[in-house]
């Protein structure tokens, strides 16, 4: 088990690598390229800027220049925002809890929904309801997130009236939990829809791939309940590439998240990086690419992991 | 022989065969496929699939939407006139879908962004398929080390969320249909690519592949004559299903501001601003909506009836 570890963190380590090299490719590619803000500012003439590119290091060969950003990348040095001045990290992670989140009540409902969805449909294969269930994901699959979004605004919030449509926290309202909660409805509903979609299509394959097996006949000759079948028997050996399957789904979620955020003005990562996109603050935008990435990588480890930890089948590969 | 004959009521029937009355004999038989062309087979399990077929015609209309946009159009689309700003749908003959914030005809705009927002989504597609050819191909076929570096880099294109690259990219460049649709598809080229070297690896090793190697052939003509000819059908699902996300992620990044930019009208921009004027005018968010929906949902649903004729684990 701790070898299989090992062995899949040192797979991780060329992606850490592959993602810092087109992080600083971009930054390069970036009009400008890394001394932008100066390069836009009129008062700083030709002379200061080669000034600054020495004081900088940019004056040197470009795989110095790599070492060093993801040197500095590695040790939380992520440079200051173009407007304020303040550590790009911090400006990054200030936002993170409320993108976290966001992603993680759209995931959990859609875990939830997902799965109960695929499981009714696998075990009632070709029923109405899993012929319903699939062709619902698919519509599901096919609706701009954003424009979902709009429309949920525009029903629940405009029409109806029930929920409030954006931002956190009512303005000037008291910042309770409940009042969260109100504000996040909309939201994690918008963010989970494709979600569901997807889990509920793995969810269905996987459960129909194990409970054709000759164990799960066994177990109901034996007279065990449906209940138990699916949930002792089916469930554990059928979970195991949906795990995989949510570490997969982090790139999504990412960017559902951001355009989840947008519509409902949802003051997380999401939002961080549209306001930056407009103010052309460049360190920002490749912080935010980095830090996705990175958390990408990490998540799909540690889905790997955790399926390694209930599946014994994987450790042993 | 006569098996074969006697376990497809189809080809029975053809063939004259019912006399033998095996047509109904064996209804519940797997067809066995002797005596019918790959072409027709996939053919036949595509029509059985009523969403496919379904989608496959909604994609003609759609492709007939853009081309004959100039004809179909009953307005301009860019004509303004603000003294009949916001005509509701149906209210007006001369203005069927009624008109936006600026008095332009929405169902001309519909009509003309829609051509914008599918040239976008199968350019992007074609994009996505060429680069995803070229990596593949060569990732595929020269193994080895080279393999190694392409695949790492596939994967690492997999780890950053598609939305941020493109908002980034399109940041950097000037925003025109053809920049747009490149970035689309320099941004998810990387399935593609996978599908297309487990396709090499598996060609490679055929005997008429290493026939070629044995008479001398080279590494470009192998690539080219024998394994891409061969590699390209499983591509044609993918190739599919990319437009449709090339279309979401055109509009995705049009309605944010960053793609094709108005007065130019995609499906994705025309929802900018409807936001701004949901009391006022809730059509304006939910017409173009519904056509990117549409159009989106129309070529997963043939990809998916695609994937289905075309997938060889069902062949068996």
């Amino acid at each position: 088990m701790f070898q299989y570890i090992i062995k899949r963190f040192g797979q991780a380590v060329p992606l850490l690598i592959g993602v810092s090299i087109i992080g600083f490719a971009m930054m390069h590619l970036a009009p400008g390229g890394p001394l932008a803000v100066y390069t836009l500012n009129p008062t700083i003439t030709a002379q200061d800027i080669e000034r600054i590119k020495h004081v900088f290091g940019l004056d040197q060969p470009i795989h110095i220049q790599y070492l060093k950003w993801a040197y500095g990348m590695f040790t939380g040095n992520w440079g200051n925002t173009f407007f304020g001045g303040r550590p790009v990290l911090d400006v990054i992670l200030e936002r993170v809890p409320a993108t976290f989140l966001l992603m993680g009540s759209g995931m959990s409902l859609a875990i939830i929904i997902g799965m109960l969805i695929g499981i009714l449909g696998a075990v009632k294969r070709y029923s109405i309801f899993d012929y319903l269930a699939t062709t619902g994901a698919m519509v599901a699959l096919s609706f701009p997130t954003f424009w979902f979004g709009l429309m949920t605004i525009f029903i629940f919030a405009l029409k109806l009236g029930w929920l409030p449509s954006g931002g956190m926290y009512t303005l000037g309202g008291e910042e309770d939990l409940l009042d969260l909660l109100t504000h996040l409805i909309l939201p994690t509903v918008v963010l989970a829809l494709v979600l569901v979609a997807q889990w509920s299509r793995y969810t269905r394959s996987s459960f129909l791939e194990v409970i054709h097996q000759d164990y799960i006949r066994t177990a109901k000759s034996k007279g065990l309940s449906r209940g138990r079948i699916l949930l002792r028997h089916a469930f554990p050996n059928a979970v195991s590439p949906l795990i995989a399957l949510a570490g997969v789904q982090l790139p999504w979620l990412f960017s559902g998240a951001l355009v989840t955020e947008t519509i409902f003005g949802w003051p997380g990562m999401g939002r961080l990086f549209v306001d930056a996109l407009t103010m052309k603050e460049y360190p920002v935008l490749m912080g935010m690419v980095m830090i996705t990435a990175i958390a990408v990588i990490l998540g799909n480890l540690l889905a790997d992991v955790i399926n390694a930890l209930i599946d014994p089948r994987i450790r042993l590969e | 022989m006569m098996n074969a004959i006697r376990s497809n009521p189809e080809i029975a029937d053809k063939s004259g065969a019912e006399a033998l009355g095996a047509a109904g004999r064996f209804p519940q038989s797997p067809p066995s496929h002797y005596y019918e062309s790959q072409t027709r087979r996939i053919w036949r399990r595509f029509l059985r699939h009523r969403l496919a077929v379904a989608g496959g015609g909604a994609v003609i209309l759609l492709l007939l939407m853009a081309i004959l946009a100039d004809i179909v159009a009953p307005h301009d689309p860019l004509a303004l006139d603000t003294r009949r700003r916001f005509i509701p749908p149906f209210t007006d003959p001369t203005f069927i879908f009624g008109t936006d914030e600026m008095g332009r005809d929405l169902l001309s705009r519909l009509f003309h962004g829609g051509r914008i927002s599918l040239v976008v989504g199968i350019a992007a597609m074609f994009a996505t398929v060429v680069t995803g050819l070229i990596i593949g191909l060569i990732s595929g076929f020269y193994g080895g080390k080279v393999d190694n570096v392409l695949m790492r880099f596939t994967d690492t294109m997999l780890c950053f969320p598609q939305v941020f690259l493109l908002l980034v990219l399109a940041a950097f460049i000037t925003p025109t249909v053809v920049s747009i649709a490149l970035i689309i598809g320099l941004t998810s080229w990387m399935e593609v690519a996978r599908i297309i070297r487990a396709q090499v690896q598996y060609i490679k090793e055929q005997d008429f592949v290493q026939a070629a190697f044995a008479l001398g052939a080279s590494g470009a003509r192998i690539m080219s004559k024998e394994l891409l000819p061969n590699a390209i059908a499983p591509v044609m699902v993918s190739a599919t299903l990319n437009v449709a996300n090339a279309v979401l992620m055109e509009s995705y990044i049009s309605f944010l501001g960053y793609g094709i930019q108005p007065p130019l009208a995609s499906w994705g921009n025309m929802l900018t601003n409807a936001q701004s004027y949901f009391d006022l005018a809730p059509w304006l968010a939910i017409l173009p909506g519904i056509m990117i929906t549409l159009t989106v949902m129309s070529f997963n649903f043939l990809g998916d009836g695609l994937r289905d004729a075309l997938d060889p684990r069902l062949r068996m």
